[in-house]
């Protein structure tokens, strides 16, 4: 069951990713949904189901759109493992631990992907420093907003009910 | 213990998952021939989740922009921009028919060199990945659509088909790092070639060191790289630095706004330089 859910949150992310992306941000500071689900599920679900969810999204996304099916799947592998141990070896429970792991997954995705396309001389990315922070950033808030959004909405649903038993009495 | 056996499995785990992508990934890098199957089949299956995504957000926005918002004027205004583009098309071709009468050609080769054959499409999906430049539009080999076909839009170069699957394709954007296109500069008929570069521009490279360039010049496909037909608008020089005699870098800006185009051709006809070299690849 777990197993679905984690696919249908990289399907949703991947979906989003290819439709609605490309209508609110622009250059390459776009943000990577695909890798937002990944850390999300990661910190959520530990490092087994991180780097499995890591692996199938990646593995996806390099088949859609890379030149070498494997590279976007190995770091988002590695990220998805190394955010699953820290999900469960610190407490990140807060927006600004949460944001500093989003932050530092994405630019280490970053770091490996570029790295890997450079070391295989398939690719050069100049000096991204910029588009790469700028990325890590915006992963980190949509990241730190999908945790609230998914703690509050459970709180939201029991509100309205007590408020409707409230109005009945 | 049993903490220590999950830690150890998803060990594991990790080191057997790494391993099979860096077997994966090595032997795609040792033999690079072709689209590999497992990229085609994806793709052709999520374009399909792709049309029927686009469909439905279409649908929406069509419903929103016809019936909520000025819905007549909104008709006149898509009638018009249709117009709009036809025109631009044919200002196109008007100026690839005045590049070719400088190179002093037959007017009768001219002529068939201009009539391109082209078909229409909507653009259905963008990448996966922001790491790369692609589009996904709703024409594929049912419709003719052949790899390295080139894809242009009313104001200018968009890309070239680089995975066309039954019903849809994917386009390489012009923007993309890996994308390139032979190149001339209109008013001094200097070539070069231009690659995807930073924030959406691109990089004119090759430049002999003997070019006059300016900021403004215009520049268009020269039509030799066998994908894009001649006189294609590309975009105008945004920067040149000069460091000695050599051209340091030059900045193109892309006559075409890639985040806004939903509409574009696809140039059936093979270049001259195609057909000389064997015609369209099948």
């Amino acid at each position: 069951m777990r197993a679905l859910g984690v696919i249908f949150a990289v399907v949703a992310a991947l979906a989003l990713q290819t439709t609605l992306a490309r209508y609110l941000v622009r250059g390459t500071a776009a943000v990577d949904l695909v890798l937002v689900a990944v850390v999300y599920v990661a910190l959520t679900s530990g490092p087994a189901t991180g780097l499995l969810a890591g692996a199938f999204a990646g593995l996806v996304q390099d088949a859609l759109s890379s030149p070498v099916v494997g590279i976007g799947g190995l770091a988002k592998t590695i990220v998805g493992f190394l955010a699953g141990v820290i999900g469960t070896q610190f407490i990140v429970s807060q927006p600004l631990p949460r944001f500093v792991v989003f932050f530092g997954a994405t630019a280490l995705h970053a770091l490996i992907f570029m790295g890997l396309y450079t070391l295989l001389d398939l690719r050069h990315f100049g000096t991204p420093y910029g588009p790469v922070a700028a990325q890590s950033a915006a992963n980190a808030v949509v990241g730190v907003i999908a945790f609230q959004v998914v703690e509050l909405l459970p709180g939201a649903v029991e509100r309205r009910r007590a408020a409707k038993t409230r109005l009945r009495r | 213990m049993a903490v220590t056996d999950i830690r150890q499995r998803s060990g594991f785990l990790f080191l057997g998952v790494v391993v099979a992508h860096v077997l994966l990934i090595s032997a795609q890098v040792n033999s690079r021939t072709g689209v590999p199957v497992l990229e085609a089949v994806t793709f052709g299956i999520f374009s399909e989740v792709q049309r029927t995504l686009s469909g439905g957000v279409g649908g929406v926005r069509q419903v929103w922009g016809n019936y909520v918002g000025l819905r007549h004027v909104k008709a006149e205004n898509d009638e018009l921009k249709r117009q709009l583009a036809a025109a631009e098309i044919a200002l196109q071709e008007q100026r690839a028919l005045a590049d070719r009468a400088r190179g002093l050609q037959k007017l009768l080769e001219l002529r068939d060199h201009l009539e391109l054959g082209t078909t229409g499409a909507e653009i259905i999906g963008s990448s996966a990945s922001p790491d790369f430049r692609t589009l996904t539009i709703d024409k594929g080999t049912r419709d003719g659509v052949r790899p390295d076909m080139a894809v242009i839009a009313p104001p200018g170069v968009v890309g070239r088909v680089v995975v066309p699957s039954a019903r849809s394709a994917k386009v390489q954007l012009l923007i993309d790092r890996n994308a390139a296109a032979a190149v001339i500069v209109e008013r001094t008929r200097a070539q070069g070639v231009v690659v995807g570069g930073d924030n959406d521009r691109l990089q004119m490279q090759y430049v002999s060191e003997a070019s006059d360039l300016v900021v403004g010049d215009l520049v268009v496909t020269s039509g030799i790289d066998t994908i894009y037909p001649k006189g294609l608008v590309i975009g105008k020089v945004e920067t040149v630095e000069k460091n000695g005699p050599a051209f340091k870098r030059i900045v193109v800006k892309p006559a075409v706004d890639f985040s806004q185009i939903e509409e574009v051709l696809i140039v059936l006809t093979p270049t001259p330089a195609k057909e000389a070299a064997g015609g369209v690849s099948e």
